[in-house]
């Protein structure tokens, strides 16, 4: 699918299969307001954290809007699972989550952490497995989906790039575990069931020190 | 972990090629992974071979140039849209339908092509060597201009097949495993409208509901399925057959097989039935280039025909899409009379 202005596609213009229609255009003005109460986790840059060996927060600055206002709804009506978000999803309606969507995917882009101290093999692993996949196993690239540099593409496969190691880790595992499984026809499901979790933290931690932003 | 995965991966540097029912367990792994992503195995006899992967390249015991050309090649090969607007005129890249970098059973691998060539295509008429092979998918799939033979990057690319060939010996006698696009059986009835909606459940999320797929930063995230950034009416896939045979195996991408086959030929009637460039062939008039190349191809795509939902006869135009000519210099016949 062309990317679009927001407007267009927040306006149920575009339509794909999975994609829910017709939410509001969003406010970036009024994002900022709704965000006070986002803030405390996801920090006032949009840099989330990373939290080793806890839940880490993810960053959502640059996201695309589309993909973010989609998680916030799934997460409300329980299609994505998560005890900590959640309270806070069912505090915004769908104007609320177009305008907080807006804001966020306007900020800038902020730095992945959690892959300082990985080791030379683990990252050269994750790199294959970012760039190129590994057939043997049929792990398809994950650039082949999150478009070029992994920062994207269109508005249903967001960038991962520069994301937090400890989130993607976690999304990985709860997708190969089946507890997450909000992905459009388990495209994302098929492939996480495919690695093993020194791939999963392999590619984390190289992921996570790629530039950040969103095509 | 991660030193014993590499450890396997190294253990290919030579390839297998064997035959019969004992594999070794290196072949046998090969296998079994393949059929538990529903894939069919090996019959008696088929020639199964491991391709070399770019981390055997490392390790490989060849001279650093050589390398450097075979690494030029795979780069071709996964990034073929470097040479857009002078060789290549749609979206794709040589790996958007050879998948898994050209080494995938049931994806067409290309290796065979290195060891059956020279060799006779019914599609031209003539002995082709491998440069004139893969010259075939630059006119017609990347709807574009052939690579000059012998030039440095036909050099590269050519090496990248060869070399994704080695141990297997030339002109084998066996069969190859998974060679091509093996078609599923072809169910009685096709169905346009079946085909569209499934299209749109299952292919749009990527392709488009269009076809026109999707380009980031000027890169091929998604080809086009259909219209002027796709293959032209000359290419392979446009043979319904080929198209539900790469579709089963191979489509939504990282779910090969997981659709039924009156589904994968169902999706290729209908992807099949909508308008891309012009064949290169192309006389100038759709009866006789139907005349022509009906015989030996077009009678398995729906080329000139007219389309079951409006009537439209498919490929009677004269558009090349961003192709600024219509035929390649290089098709030409070749006779040794
Ligand atoms: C108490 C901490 C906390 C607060 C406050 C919070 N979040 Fe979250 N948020 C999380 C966690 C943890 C996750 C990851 C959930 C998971 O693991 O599935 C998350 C995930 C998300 C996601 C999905 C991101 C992705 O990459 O898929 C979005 C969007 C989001 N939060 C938006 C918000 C918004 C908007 C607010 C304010 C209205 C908010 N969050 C408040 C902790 C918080
Ligand atoms: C076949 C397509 C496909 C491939 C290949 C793929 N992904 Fe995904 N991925 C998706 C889709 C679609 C989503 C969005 C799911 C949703 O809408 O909730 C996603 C989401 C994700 C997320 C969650 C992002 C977030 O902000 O919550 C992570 C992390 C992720 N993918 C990592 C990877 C990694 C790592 C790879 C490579 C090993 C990979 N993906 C390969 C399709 C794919
Ligand atoms: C639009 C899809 C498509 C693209 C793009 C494409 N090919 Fe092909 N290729 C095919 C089809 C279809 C076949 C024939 C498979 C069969 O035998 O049924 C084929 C066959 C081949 C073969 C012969 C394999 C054998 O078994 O002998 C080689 C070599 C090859 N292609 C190389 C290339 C190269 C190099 C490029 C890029 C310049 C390329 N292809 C791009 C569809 C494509
Ligand atoms: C998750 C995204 C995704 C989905 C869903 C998907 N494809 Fe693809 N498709 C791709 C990618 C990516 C390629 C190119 C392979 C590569 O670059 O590795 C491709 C290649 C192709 C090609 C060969 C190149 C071309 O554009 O002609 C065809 C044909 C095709 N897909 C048809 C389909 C059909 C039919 C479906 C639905 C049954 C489908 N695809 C579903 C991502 C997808």
């Amino acid at each position: 699918m062309k990317k679009l202005p927001v407007t267009l596609a927040a306006l149920g213009l575009v339509t794909y299969a999975g994609m829910a229609v017709s939410a509001p255009a969003g406010d970036a003005s009024r994002g900022k307001e709704v965000a006070n109460l986002c803030v405390a986790c996801h920090q006032p840059d949009g840099s989330g954290m990373n939290l080793e060996g806890g839940e880490s927060w993810p960053g959502l600055a640059g996201m695309n809007a589309e993909y973010f206002a989609k998680q916030i709804r799934d997460i409300k009506q329980g299609t994505r699972l998560s005890p900590t978000m959640a309270p806070f999803a069912s505090m915004l309606d769908d104007q609320k989550t177009a305008d907080v969507a807006a804001y966020y995917s306007q900020l800038e882009p902020t730095a992945g952490k959690g892959g300082e101290n990985a080791d030379p093999a683990t990252l050269k692993r994750g790199q294959q497995l970012a760039e190129q996949g590994d057939w043997s196993k049929y792990i398809v690239s994950c650039k082949s989906c999150h478009g070029p540099g992994n920062r994207g593409a269109g508005e249903a496969f967001p960038g991962i790039a520069g994301q937090h190691a400890g989130y993607i880790e976690a999304q990985l595992k709860a997708w190969k575990t089946g507890a997450r499984k909000n992905d459009p026809q388990d495209l994302m499901g098929s492939i996480a069931r495919r690695m093993s979790d020194d791939d999963i933290h392999a590619v984390a931690v190289w992921l996570a020190s790629q530039k950040p932003g969103n095509n | 972990m991660i030193r014993k995965l590499l450890t396997i991966a190294l253990s290919g540097t030579f390839a297998f090629s064997a035959h019969g029912a004992d594999y070794d367990a290196t072949t046998q792994a090969y296998i079994d992974q393949l059929t538990s992503m529903g894939l069919p195995a090996p019959k008696e006899n088929q020639l199964v071979h491991i391709p070399p992967t770019m981390a055997d390249l490392e390790a490989a015991d060849i001279h650093p140039e050589l390398k450097k050309v075979i690494r030029k090649g795979y780069d071709l090969f996964t990034n073929t849209q470097q040479l857009r607007g002078e060789y290549v005129f749609n979206n794709m890249n040589c790996s958007s339908c050879h998948l898994g970098e050209g080494r995938m059973p049931f994806s067409a691998p290309i290796w065979p092509a290195a060891v059956t060539l020279p060799g006779y295509r019914g599609k031209n008429g003539h002995v082709n060597n491998l440069e004139e092979r893969i010259a075939g998918c630059f006119t017609y799939s990347m709807n574009g201009k052939p690579l000059e033979y012998g030039s440095d990057n036909m050099l590269a690319l050519s090496a990248y097949h060869q070399w994704l060939a080695t141990g297997v010996e030339m002109y084998p006698k066996q069969p190859v495993y998974g060679r091509g696009f093996p078609a599923p059986e072809r169910p009685a009835e096709l169905s346009y409208d079946n085909g569209q909606k499934l299209y749109e459940e299952n292919c749009a999320i990527c392709h488009s509901e269009d076809g026109s797929g999707l380009r980031v930063d000027n890169q091929t995230v998604f080809p086009a399925t259909w219209g002027d950034m796709s293959n032209n009416w000359g290419a392979g896939i446009v043979r319904l057959f080929t198209a539900a045979g790469f579709i089963k195996n191979n489509m939504p991408l990282g779910q090969p097989n997981s659709l039924t086959d009156q589904e994968a030929w169902d999706i290729a009637f209908y992807m099949d039935s909508q308008e891309r460039p012009q064949d290169p062939r192309y006389t100038g008039d759709i009866k006789e280039t139907l005349e022509k190349f009906g015989p030996t191809f077009h009678k398995h795509s729906l080329y000139g025909q007219a389309r079951e939902k409006d009537g439209e006869i498919l490929g009677d135009h004269d558009n090349t899409g961003e192709k600024p000519f219509l035929k390649p210099d290089s098709i030409r016949p070749r006779t040794f009379d």
